[in-house]
């Protein structure tokens, strides 16, 4: 009884921190993103609020908060209602199992800065990301609003399809580590990263990454100049608030992800030991901040596809070279030559 | 088995409830005044024309059975691939055939069309 009573604590304890720091993420990687592309549009940006703008964030969630919470007629109100934290929900929880740094003590207590660790961490990852799909399609259905409608339609289509080139990328690292545990994945990359092994793979995966998260140059869905707003073009308030954050901790997520399947995850040569440990998330923190500039610096770059184009280039195009990756990847790992194995 | 598992219900628990906080925020803290013109359906200020839920193009179907195909064979594969080392050439051919019968079918389908959009 203590046992379980220990466990729902620190279980409780990590799940709100995790939260609480992706809301934080979340808050400022708006600002972040729009300060940046400022600066590429040789704008200032929101520096008013504070300094430097920095709370710019609480302001727009205070002004959010307060704004008319409007259901259109003819919307199907349950479905209109439980859409964002449809949305919201699988954006949050994406993170329970990958290893955000090693082990650490707190107050004399030693723990793993990961909210669990199972040995089918890769699997669970899928099939979140599956879930997501659902918000988005019910918001767009649910709306009655033709452009919803269209929008909703369309992510489906564009989600699901890159979703296939995503897991057949992720399955060319698993097979040259020999796990599905991310914690074993990480360690594996102890001292040379897997990108290095698997390029392709990681290649494919983090175009596939921008396509999942619905982000420019694949955000189709919310294309302004056909589609208004796609599918949350009738929601308003916290709601539409909602699939705002669900958006963003998705990017943080996937980042988090493509940097432990590929880029090493919390370890850089050593250093993630410094600080009794505490140096691992700081660097998991830098590998991710790098990415989002990423996110942010294509939006501002790259023009949006077109969406035969978009659908070609994922079934077309992805699909086979992940396909042909994954095999030739088998391929290597059973007859192991000296240069591919793991140092 | 459950010390693995018991914290992701914690998580999913609290973000449910985050959630729902979230999106029922605005109802009870916004003001309510709707309009017929406020709440009817955005079509670019227009007056809406017909229903908004209408017939759909069944290439959208086709992509969500062609997607079944496919992700089921991906989680096929994932068992495979962590035991790739152990079970050797005998695992590679078999898993090779397996693949190849679903890529016969991938040709198929570009050959047939399928994947094109117009």
């Amino acid at each position: 009884m203590i046992d379980f009573l220990t466990l729902t604590i620190e279980a409780a304890i990590k799940a709100a921190l995790m939260i609480l720091s992706l809301l934080t993420g979340f808050a400022y990687t708006t600002l972040l993103e729009r300060r940046f592309i400022a600066r590429i549009q040789q704008r200032v940006g929101p520096n008013r609020a504070g300094p430097w703008g920095l709370l710019q964030p609480a302001a727009d969630g205070i002004k959010v908060i307060f704004k008319e919470d409007i259901i259109p007629n003819g919307a199907d109100k349950v479905i209109f209602t439980l859409a964002p934290a449809l949305t919201a929900i699988p954006a949050l929880i994406i993170l329970a199992v990958v290893p955000l740094g090693g082990d650490v003590n707190v107050f004399g207590y030693r723990t793993s800065l990961a909210l669990t660790s199972t040995n089918v961490g890769v699997l669970y990852i899928l099939a979140v990301t599956s879930i997501s799909v659902y918000g988005i399609t019910l918001a767009g259905w649910s709306s009655a609003n033709k452009y919803a409608m269209l929008g909703g339609l369309r992510s489906t289509a564009q989600m699901i399809s890159y979703e296939l080139a995503m897991g057949l990328s992720i399955l060319a690292p698993v097979m040259v580590v020999g796990s599905m545990s991310l914690a074993d994945i990480i360690d594996a990359q102890k001292n040379v990263w897997l990108v290095v092994y698997q390029p392709i793979a990681g290649l494919i995966f983090i175009i596939t990454m921008y396509a999942e998260t619905n982000r420019a140059p694949f955000d189709l869905p919310e294309a302004e100049q056909e589609l208004t707003a796609g599918f949350h073009t009738e929601y308003s308030g916290m709601k539409f608030a909602a699939f705002y954050m669900a958006e963003y901790m998705k990017m943080i997520g996937v980042s988090v992800i493509a940097a432990t399947l590929f880029f090493g995850g919390y370890r850089l040569f050593g250093l993630e030991n410094l600080l009794g440990g505490w140096m691992g998330p700081v660097i998991l923190i830098g590998k991710v901040m790098l990415s989002l500039l990423l996110f942010v610096w294509i939006r501002a770059t790259l023009p949006r596809f077109r969406y035969d184009r978009l659908m070609d280039f994922g079934w077309k195009v992805l699909l086979p070279i992940a396909l042909a990756n994954a095999a030739i990847t088998a391929v290597l790992v059973v007859l192991d030559p000296w240069w591919y194995r793991l140092i | 088995m459950f010390e693995q598992y018991y914290p992701i219900a914690v998580l999913v628990l609290l973000a449910t409830v985050l959630s729902i906080i979230v999106v029922f925020l605005s109802r009870i803290m916004g003001p309510r005044r709707p309009t017929p013109k406020k709440s009817a359906p955005y079509e670019s200020g227009m007056s809406p024309i017909g229903p908004a839920v209408r017939r759909l193009p069944i290439k959208f179907y086709l992509v969500a059975v062609l997607f079944i195909l496919f992700d089921i064979e991906v989680i096929f594969l994932l068992p495979y691939a962590t035991l790739v080392r152990e079970l050797g050439v005998y695992g590679l051919i078999a898993t090779g055939i397996f693949v190849f019968i679903l890529t016969i079918g991938l040709v198929y389908e570009w050959k047939k069309g399928a994947l094109d959009w117009e």
